[in-house]
């Protein structure tokens, strides 16, 4: 791995559907509706490619490449991401019912072969995609590389060859130091990620945007786990009001609770 | 006939950025003879549209309100939309610009008025009415030196309506004489939007009254000239965040190289930006109606009344497809008529009609929306009143309905003259 003064950052970034929108459980109950709803980066990837462009912006990275793995719609995406200062994009096409089955495995194998292959020193990710909500990807992408891990990042700064970084922990935050090659997934406090500006958008169609598809990086994307159905959540049941404290009691142990 | 226009357009194609060539999204202009839905967008048109529509929930809507109330727009919302480009849409990248197309500048200013017509009239503005001016007449000296400003930080205004003058503009009273190598400049214009936070005022004044409407000139006065004040904001129903002011000149000295194109020829400029402008209100008049609709319709699947959702009412039903299909139509004329307009093909009529539609689309949805939220509609912590007041002023500023119906008359007898 050769020395280098600024470093080449991959930032992954998943299509998926906008935060915002309701979701609906699809009639054959193996999936969620996906037609004509509104798509949008994953905003922990934002959060990621917001830290990888401010690095640039500090000359600590010279080189940002934003990837995504999944049909030709992640191109959007990927025109976001160039939009909000990635350098070059790739799209690794997956496509129908491939796509449906794509598993973080699958995708952790793709990119370690696309660091390789870039000669990346930097992986970042979002901490996990808001619909599978695996949070294994970043994990599984260091072990494959035998790179340290950064997760749930909410600070990274750059000291010498290591990053010290701080993580949000259930039982506090907690200080790392990190050499690079490094993955890093990024949390919710990480940073605010900038709006794509107008002239930056324009700027985008002129980036290179590479095509590949997994057989090129030889990954076998193939399912090792099955979905048996995806449901709704049990509507929420009324509650009741109550007078008074001894009413409260009452009810609780009425219910069995107490 | 159409075909024949559109083959040489297309060959003069070269003229307008890449971009334009991008409006047909996936399907190419004229190749297979398949042309594109007016509706549909190019990628970058789209990322623009999704871009601008995030920075208007995210830092514009929690601030509506509160502006409105106070009559006060947010500096912070001015210096956002010039750092995300929002304000020099169509001024070149070497500029400091974002290189778009006016299609653009549309979709940007409807966005912005689904959110609030208040920072929307200020986009708009600052780009079909102060930018574009600059862009087709002033001296490439003069646009040298005022795009990076326009493109940055530099907020415009446009000073044509007087007392005396507002449909019948070419009766205005400001006049220039000249003093030297400098114009003096004397007058008092009504009604200025953006004046309380612009820092540069194109100022209409005629130099020879016995010339009539060809005396007026086009004059770029800077804030801090002496003799220039700006008056006190009006209190107004809608749009109340915009700035809305008198503009008063005593004796505004400036030099000779503040003449913005051609002395005498600033009534042609006038017209012919307000033919351009707008198109702009149009789009943010249809922003206000959707606006509306949009804050109206999830109401209407939540409340219940004689144990229905009352949005399972014909009633109900039959008005919000309505409301939709006139907002469809608006929709449609403001976005040809910009279409037409940046690719070189005629248009007043279109832009006359485009504006003069919207604007009653958008006080009938918005009337219609109150009526539809019932009670809720009339209070102000509910947002379907504030898009009802602001949507008057679009049957008035820019050419009254009343003059836009001239226009389009004008233009149909001249289509009926040969």
């Amino acid at each position: 791995h050769i020395k280098k003064m600024a470093l080449r950052a991959l930032v992954g970034c998943k299509r998926v559907i906008d935060y915002a929108v309701k979701i609906r459980v699809k009639p054959d109950k193996m999936g969620v509706v996906t037609e004509g709803v509104k798509h949008s980066m994953n905003p922990f990837d934002e959060i990621a490619l917001e830290e990888a462009v401010r690095m640039k912006e500090k000359k600590l990275v010279s080189e940002i490449v934003a990837v995504s793995c999944g049909p030709t719609a992640c191109q959007e995406t990927l025109r976001t991401a160039l939009a909000m200062g990635a350098d070059r994009a790739v799209h690794v096409e997956v496509n129908g019912e491939d796509y449906d089955n794509l598993q973080p495995l699958a995708v952790s194998k793709i990119f370690a072969k696309l660091v390789q292959q870039e000669k990346a020193d930097l992986l970042f990710l979002g901490k996990q995609a808001i619909d599978g909500d695996c949070n294994q990807t970043g994990q599984m992408v260091a072990s494959l590389l035998d790179w340290p891990q950064a997760t749930f990042t909410s600070k990274i700064d750059k000291e010498g060859d290591s990053l010290k970084i701080i993580r949000e922990v259930d039982g506090g935050l907690e200080h790392i130091e990190v050499k690079i090659p490094v993955v890093i997934t990024a949390d919710l406090r990480l940073n605010e990620p900038r709006y794509a500006t107008l002239p930056n958008i324009m700027k985008a169609k002129k980036k290179p945007m590479a095509k590949y598809t997994p057989a090129d990086f030889e990954v076998d994307i193939s399912p090792r786990l099955k979905i048996i159905s995806v449901e709704d959540p049990p509507v929420r049941q009324a509650g009741s009001k109550v007078e008074n404290v001894d009413e409260l009691i009452e009810k609780l142990k009425g219910a069995g609770v107490i | 006939m159409a075909a024949v226009l559109a083959r040489n357009l297309y060959r003069s194609i070269s003229r307008y950025p890449t971009s334009i060539a991008g409006v047909s999204g996936t399907r190419r202009w004229l190749n297979g003879g398949l042309l594109n839905p007016v509706t549909q967008l190019s990628d970058e048109e789209q990322m623009m549209r999704d871009t601008v529509s995030r920075f208007a929930r995210e830092k514009i809507q929690p601030l509506v309100r509160e502006m409105d109330e106070k009559s006060e727009m947010d500096k912070g919302i001015i210096k956002g939309m010039f750092e995300q480009g929002l304000m020099g849409i169509e001024i070149d990248p070497q500029y400091g610009g974002s290189g778009s197309t006016f299609f653009s500048s549309v979709i940007a200013i409807e966005e912005l008025a689904k959110v609030d017509a208040s920072v929307s009239v200020c986009c708009d503005v600052q780009n079909t009415l102060i930018n574009a001016y600059f862009r087709e007449y002033a001296s490439q000296e003069m646009k040298d030196r005022y795009f990076p400003r326009l493109a940055k930080d530099l907020l415009g205004s446009f000073c044509l309506s007087e007392a005396v003058s507002g449909s019948d503009a070419f009766s205005l009273q400001c006049s220039a004489t000249q003093g030297g190598d400098d114009w003096i400049l004397n007058g008092e214009k009504l009604w200025i939007t953006n004046a309380e936070h612009a820092g540069v005022y194109i100022v209409h004044a005629n130099y020879d009254f016995s010339k009539k409407h060809r005396g007026i000139t086009a004059f770029v006065v800077e804030r801090d000239t002496p003799g220039l004040i700006i008056g006190k904001k009006e209190d107004k129903l809608g749009i109340r965040a915009s700035s809305t002011c008198t503009v008063t000149l005593d004796n505004v000295r400036i030099p000779h190289s503040q003449v913005l194109g051609e002395v005498g020829k600033g009534y042609k400029y006038a017209i012919e930006s307000l033919n351009i402008g707008r198109i702009g209100i149009g789009a943010q008049m249809l922003g206000v109606a959707e606006g509306a609709l949009n804050a109206t319709i999830p109401y209407l699947n939540e409340r219940v009344q004689f144990n229905r959702k009352i949005g399972e009412f014909q009633a109900m039903r039959h008005l919000k497809a309505e409301l939709a299909t006139q907002i469809e139509a608006t929709k449609l004329l403001v976005y040809n008529a910009a279409r037409l307009r940046d690719n070189g093909l005629p248009f007043i009529k279109e832009a006359a009609m485009a504006k003069y539609y919207s604007s009653e689309v958008a006080c009938k949805v918005t009337g219609r929306c109150i009526e539809m939220m019932g009670g809720v509609g009339f209070v102000k912590n509910f947002p379907v009143e504030k898009f009802y007041r602001d949507a008057k002023i679009g049957q008035i500023y820019e050419g009254t309905t009343f003059i836009q119906l001239n226009t389009i008359s004008d233009c149909i007898d001249k289509e009926f003259i040969n």
